[in-house]
């Protein structure tokens, strides 16, 4: 059981991994189905049927499943895939990796020092329940209106007509407002002056 | 995994990209709770990780029809090019 | 009766309160009604208690009023309190009488002016405090007057504040003044700490009970006090802000600077005559300052043209001379004629004020001429007045005032034939000065036409001062009677010379000073034109015009080096604070600015980079 445990959580690192480096959208996503897979088989592992089985349905199944339909939505060719090896220069990786590797030892520092026996227990999708439905009943509730607000926002957001190119937005006054790039302060101080 | 995720979320410059190392790192803190939940043989654990898997449905409903939208808006998904709320 | 004395600075204090807080918007005739009423009733309230005090006087000769203990600070409890006996009632009724009609003049002489009320407002301030200083019984209270009158000389100097000349010269006034004010200041910390307290009577008891005549201590403080009685009253060193001075209005100039602000150096020594009597050394310096002046003085008077300037001069020449009677321990002499000098130095002003009024504005005394038929009371008020400064004999109170002081120079205990010499050769010099001013204004071929003429209320005010101007020397002897209860009497300790004698000298200078003023600017006019061209004579008229070169002197000495160390230091090291704390804000500002790019990775970032350090945090601390 420890070696399956071993061998899974290594998949999920290994493709997690291959995933970052990708230049295709598409095949990035696959390997991230992939990860996502290794991380179920660790769930049931651990004694975790449910959470396996919500992880391969819910997270692998719908989620990465709307990544891929607006994935080929945007249908990104090569041109795509120039920009990307363009952004991904080797020295780019350094500092995110080093604050990364921080942040890994800290945790891994305050982790340390508890161990015990994987998959000692199952936990069944029976007490998962009763706990859920128990002293949990609020946060299913509210997860239940953020999963409504959520609909009802991407359905808003996503239903809105692309807008007219961008224009000045002092459109009314036949005005060129002053480029105040980036200084709040200064922002005011510019002004042409208008006729009267 | 979430510092990989986070390093990927740094790095990438793809909106898509970003967007996935993002349910990276869910993934990656949810598997932390049920981990945690197992070792102390509680049931606490599953139920986090459920809350946070219906987080991170709603979010990328959300965030995928802003990605939509942006990339008619502006032809490109570079996050770099979204700066416009900047001081 | 006495005990309205407390009215007196009140009554004048109030009127002014409502002038400056209201002043706008009350009318001309209420403005008017304010400001000379006060001062009117401010007067009858002084002769009422004068009265009193006079035919029932107190204990003592002296009356005492506390209103309220000022402050009480680890014993120190200065009061508010007045103190009335004959050297103060003097001064008070001088001040309130002849301020009273002087009020009446620039009712009418200001009507123009559209800041009339804040005129009043402050020449009605000026009052309060000038009385406040006069009753006040210590030198703390004094010190309140004393500035205060300061104050508002700077504010009538400047008056027209609109023309930068007139504000350089109230500044110009208000730092010489302050210099003495210093001095002064110091000679009260030094009275204070010696003696232990500030109460004018009480200072002068343990003053000569503690001190040896001639100790050091009280040298020191007498020549402090001198310091600040020579700059209140324009004496050499400090005399230099009085002709500037007068770029204030006029009656400004007959009020503060002929006949009360500038008499308060004099009221000041005589009040604290006591400890300058333990300390000769003080007193000839008190003389010597008076008698410098009074010659300085009238050298520069001679020169002039300004007829202001003039007048100024010879104002600073007559205190001279009641500093030389303070100087020789003639006490009784000086107020006598500090009494006349303040009548017809008044009468003067006033009178000068309606020629340059009714000629527009003009000062110039050699573009006048042949005024005596076009305003004939001007000319006759201002002639009984000039005869009263030059000492015309027997007809003129300033004749006996003046004659006193100059016989006493030589036959007090302190007297000396040198300061008998000045003071007379200072009366050659005041007639002389006087009547070539007469002549130039009055006499001879008209020059600038008159184009407006006084009214009844410039007019009055000029009759009733000539009254007193004549009469008031026939006082002298009751006048001197009831000095004896406040200051000793000056014995006569030098003989060789009776009072008579040294009158007759004086009145035939009198009569040599008219005739060469006489020949030099209306007989033969061409002779004082070429006694000028001379070069020599040229360079020394010059000289004198320009106050014997003091402005100069103080300018190269203590204004430039003083404006150039301050240029030096503009920014300091003090400044360098306030704008540090400037530039450090721009610089964060500058700094957090830039950190807000509005990327979302540079965002996620410096969160990650946070979480990492409060983590960090929490680990190991």
């Amino acid at each position: 059981m420890e070696l399956a445990f071993y061998i899974a959580g290594a998949v999920a690192v290994i493709s997690t991994i291959l995933m970052l480096t990708r230049m295709n959208v598409v095949h990035a996503l696959l390997y991230l189905i992939v990860s996502f897979l290794a991380v179920a088989v660790d769930f049931y592992v651990l004694g975790a049927p449910f959470v396996a089985a919500l992880e391969v349905i819910v997270y692998a199944g719908a989620i990465m499943v709307l990544f891929v339909f607006v994935g080929m939505m945007f249908n990104l060719g090569q041109h795509a895939v120039k920009m990307e090896r363009q952004w991904l220069s080797p020295g780019i990786w350094s500092a995110p990796a080093l604050l990364a590797a921080v942040l890994l030892i800290e945790v891994v520092y305050l982790a340390k020092g508890s161990t015990g026996a994987i998959g000692a227990s199952v936990i069944q999708p029976k007490e998962v329940a009763l706990v859920l439905f128990g002293p949990y009943m609020i946060g299913i509730e509210l997860a239940s209106m953020l999963l409504l607000a959520g609909m009802v926002g991407a359905y808003h957001i996503g239903s809105r007509q692309a807008e007219k190119p961008e224009i000045q937005h002092d459109a009314d006054t036949h005005e060129r407002r002053a480029d105040t790039s980036g200084d709040l302060v200064l922002a005011g101080a510019h002004q042409p002056s208008r006729t009267p | 995994m979430f510092s990989l995720g986070l390093t990927s979320l740094l790095v990438r410059r793809n909106l898509l990209f970003v967007l996935m190392s993002l349910e990276v790192m869910l993934n990656a803190a949810g598997l932390a709770f049920v981990v945690a939940g197992s070792r102390w043989h509680q049931a606490d654990g599953q139920v986090v990780f459920l809350f946070i898997l219906a987080m991170a449905a709603a979010e990328v409903a959300v965030g995928l029809a802003l990605v939509v939208q942006i990339y008619r808006h502006f032809q490109s998904l570079d996050v770099d090019g979204l700066d416009e709320m900047r001081g | 009766m006495v005990s309205l004395l407390w009215l007196i600075p009140a009554l004048p204090l109030a009127s002014a309160l409502v002038l400056l807080l209201f002043g706008p918007r009350l009318s001309r005739g209420a403005a008017a009604a304010f400001g000379v009423g006060s001062i009117g009733l401010a007067a009858l309230t002084t002769i009422l208690v004068s009265s009193s005090f006079i035919n029932a006087p107190p204990a003592g000769n002296a009356y005492t009023q506390v209103l309220w203990t000022w402050m009480n600070v680890a014993g120190f409890a200065p009061q508010i309190g007045f103190y009335l006996d004959a050297l103060s009632l003097v001064m008070v009724l001088v001040v309130t009488c002849v301020g009273f009609l002087i009020h009446i003049y620039a009712a009418e002489f200001m009507i123009e002016d559209e800041s009339y009320s804040r005129y009043f407002g402050y020449m009605n301030l000026f009052v309060a405090s000038m009385i406040t200083l006069l009753l006040a019984n210590n030198l703390l209270l004094l010190t309140l007057g004393w500035e205060g009158v300061g104050l508002c000389s700077f504010l009538l100097i400047g008056f027209w504040y609109r023309e930068p000349a007139n504000g350089r010269a109230a500044r110009k006034a208000f730092i010489v003044t302050r210099v003495g004010d210093t001095a002064m200041l110091l000679g009260l910390y030094l009275l204070f700490t010696r003696l232990g307290t500030l109460q004018i009577q009480d200072l002068m008891q343990r003053a000569s009970a503690q001190w040896r005549p001639g100790s050091g201590f009280a040298v020191a403080a007498a020549l402090l006090l001198l310091g600040g009685a020579v700059g209140k009253s324009a004496q050499f060193p400090l005399q230099v802000w009085l002709p500037d001075a007068m770029a204030g209005p006029t009656p400004t100039s007959a009020l503060i600077h002929a006949a009360t602000m500038v008499t308060a150096g004099v009221y000041l020594i005589a009040r604290t005559h006591v400890l300058f009597a333990l300390a000769p050394a003080a007193q000839t310096a008190v003389g010597v300052a008076g008698a410098g002046t009074l010659l300085l003085a009238g050298f520069s008077a001679l020169t002039q043209h300004d007829i202001k300037r003039v007048l100024a001069y010879s104002t600073v020449s007559q205190i001279g001379y009641m500093f030389l009677a303070l100087g020789v321990g003639a006490w009784q002499a000086a107020m006598f004629h500090f009494l006349t000098h303040a009548f017809f130095k008044a009468l003067l002003f006033l009178g000068a004020g309606v020629i340059i009024d009714a000629l527009h504005d003009e000062h110039s005394m050699f573009r006048m001429g042949g005024l005596r038929k076009e305003l004939p009371v001007a000319f006759w008020t201002f002639l009984i007045a000039g005869c009263s400064l030059a000492g015309l004999p027997f007809l003129t109170a300033g004749f006996f005032s003046k004659d006193l002081i100059i016989w006493s120079a030589w036959s007090a205990p302190q007297g000396h034939p040198l300061f008998w010499i000045a003071g007379m050769a200072g009366a050659f010099l005041t007639s002389l000065y006087t009547f070539r001013l007469i002549f130039r204004v009055f006499f001879g071929p008209v020059g600038t036409p008159v184009t407006k003429r006084p009214g009844y209320a410039m007019t009055i005010p000029l009759v009733v001062l000539a009254f007193f101007a004549i009469v008031a020397g026939y006082l002298k002897g009751p006048f001197l009677a009831v000095m004896d209860s406040v200051l000793p009497r000056t014995v006569e300790a030098h003989t060789g010379l009776t009072e008579v004698s040294s009158e007759v000298v004086a009145a035939l200078l009198f009569l040599v000073g008219v005739y060469f003023a006489w020949l030099f600017h209306l007989r033969k006019r061409s002779l004082a034109e070429a006694l000028v061209a001379n070069p020599a004579a040229h360079a020394l008229h010059e000289w004198w015009f320009a106050g014997w070169g003091f402005d100069w002197i103080y300018d190269k000495a203590l204004v430039q080096p003083f404006v150039w160390v301050s240029q030096i230091n503009k920014s300091d090291f003090i400044d360098a604070f306030y704008t540090g704390v400037a530039r450090l804000t721009d610089l964060l500002y500058r700094g957090l600015s830039r950190s807000e790019t509005g990327r979302v990775r540079w965002y996620a970032a410096a969160m990650a980079g946070g979480s990492v350090l409060f983590i960090a945090v929490v680990l190991f601390l």
